[in-house]
């Protein structure tokens, strides 16, 4: 039996909400809400970034686990905002967890689904028997440009899991990957922003990814909708999760707990990632578990798990997801927004 | 923070690695070749999760390298296994620290090397 032995995630406590950056555009904030079903977003630290949040989410994916870290034989992080450009992130999460030096890593990039790479890959070394553990984390400090729909959504966070044979708190079904040339969204070499299709990410993109994989996986697996518990689908708004999730036969009572978009916003990498950590931490022994990531270029990695009876003795040993985003928030004005950002050029 | 420095540092900025003398069972860190005990036999330990703030102060006229983060806070932490530590505490107002508030140690980016050197991680704290 192959599947996650332990989980965690980890959320700044920084954000600013909806209607600062709708004041700071001359948008209005009301419309913004109602179409994106935003409210507030998380903001990264001055200090923090895609290393340090990976680090703090597979530490307490660690203590889920209660495995040492040397174990771990394998490292992958997915990010659209590694912090280097030549340098992986992964040796230095490797080494702040004490993993290294007998450890294989390496950094994903495929827009929003980079972190279900990371997990698909950490998955599949476990299953082949070359791994004992393998650990899958997508984290992302993400980049809209200014006055760009983009601002109000592109937020902080991540999530990491461990991958093994023995404890697991939650068993992989089936797995399954649909991918095309798409370009929808994309950041070129040196661009400090990233562009994308407007309205043509949409159907094109979003949806044409996230329902093949979807409705394959469920054809794949022979499950139906109503099978399941919960279903996690990629959030780069509030909007698109719920809407393929319907179209897929899903209600939104299913999708509840995983849709943490409207107070974190789209973070990247570590969106459905985090969404599938929040769900875990509600979900009970038995329940099986949809999640199908999305990342502009395009594809869609989807993913069913069954949760395990060991998942009531973990759930505890980490902080949960709901209690990093309703607890301790510090709330920017947008200039100091724009400061935390780095949107501010400064002098050497 | 020279470069080949920060690399040596790793275990301690990193994974907050200490030694513990094997007679006496005092932790320090940084790791001691000679105990205050005389000793000179160690075991590898870790400095606590979690401390207790000893003294602290506020820095409002910073570096340069730090200039952007001021105000910011900086505190003598005594960790749980009596380690003290000098670090900044962070993701808090100064008003906010007190003498003996609980903290938690964090992984943190310390400082850039400019926009094209180095990025310098290590241990911070937060309020717990």
């Amino acid at each position: 039996m192959v599947g996650i032995v332990g989980y965690g995630s980890y959320v700044p406590r920084y954000r600013i909400k909806v209607e600062e950056i709708a004041h700071q555009w001359g948008k209005d904030s009301s419309a913004v809400k109602r179409g994106l079903l935003l409210q507030e977003k998380t903001v990264p630290g001055l200090d923090e970034d895609t290393i340090t949040i990976s680090v703090e989410a597979a530490k307490n994916a660690l203590k889920r686990a209660e495995i040492a870290p040397e174990e771990i034989g394998a490292l992958y992080i997915g990010s659209e905002s590694h912090p280097y450009a030549v340098k992986p992130s992964g040796t230095v999460v490797a080494e702040a967890l004490g993993i290294v030096p007998n450890v294989h890593i390496a950094d994903y990039e495929f827009a929003c689904k980079a972190g279900t790479e990371a997990m698909f890959v950490a998955h599949g070394l476990v299953k082949a028997d070359l791994l004992k553990y393998a650990m899958g984390i997508g984290a992302d400090t993400s980049q809209g440009a200014p006055g760009d729909a983009l601002e109000f959504s592109a937020s902080a966070g991540g999530s990491a899991f461990i991958f093994g044979k023995g404890n697991i708190v939650a068993e992989i079904i089936d797995t399954f990957s649909y991918t095309t040339d798409t370009p929808d969204f994309w950041r070129r070499e040196g661009a400090f922003y990233p562009l994308h299709g407007g309205r043509f990410t949409g159907e094109p993109a979003y949806f044409k990814h996230v329902l093949g994989a979807g409705r394959a996986i469920l054809e794949k697996s022979g499950y139906k909708a109503s099978d399941f518990a919960y279903a996690i689908f990629h959030m780069p708004n509030g909007k698109f999760p719920l809407t393929a999730g319907k179209k897929l036969g899903f209600r939104k009572e299913q999708m509840e707990p995983g849709w943490i978009v409207p107070l974190m916003g789209n973070t990247y990498s570590g969106s459905s990632p985090t969404g599938f950590s929040a769900t875990l931490d509600v979900a009970k022994p038995g329940d099986l578990i949809l999640l199908v990531s999305f990342g502009s270029g395009a594809g869609s990695d989807a993913f069913i798990f069954k949760v395990t009876e060991r998942i009531n003795e973990v759930r505890n040993k980490a902080i949960t997801v709901k209690e990093l985003l309703e607890q301790n928030r510090i709330y920017l004005d947008y200039g100091q927004y724009a400061k935390y950002r780095g949107k501010i050029i400064m002098n050497e | 923070m020279p470069s080949p420095r920060y690399w040596r540092e790793m275990p301690q900025r990193y994974r907050l690695e200490a030694s513990q003398c094997t007679e006496c069972g005092k932790v320090s860190f940084p790791p001691r070749i000679v105990c205050g005990c005389g000793a000179r036999d160690f075991k590898k330990t870790n400095v606590s999760e979690t401390g207790t703030i000893v003294s602290y102060t506020t820095i409002r006229v910073a570096p340069d390298a730090f200039v952007i983060q001021a105000p910011y806070n900086i505190a003598i932490v005594e960790a749980d296994n009596g380690v003290r530590i000098t670090t900044q505490v962070v993701d808090c107002a100064p008003e906010e620290l007190a003498i003996g508030k609980k903290v938690k140690f964090v992984f943190r980016k310390l400082y850039e090397e400019g926009h094209c050197g180095i990025i310098n991680y290590g241990y911070k704290a937060v309020l717990v």
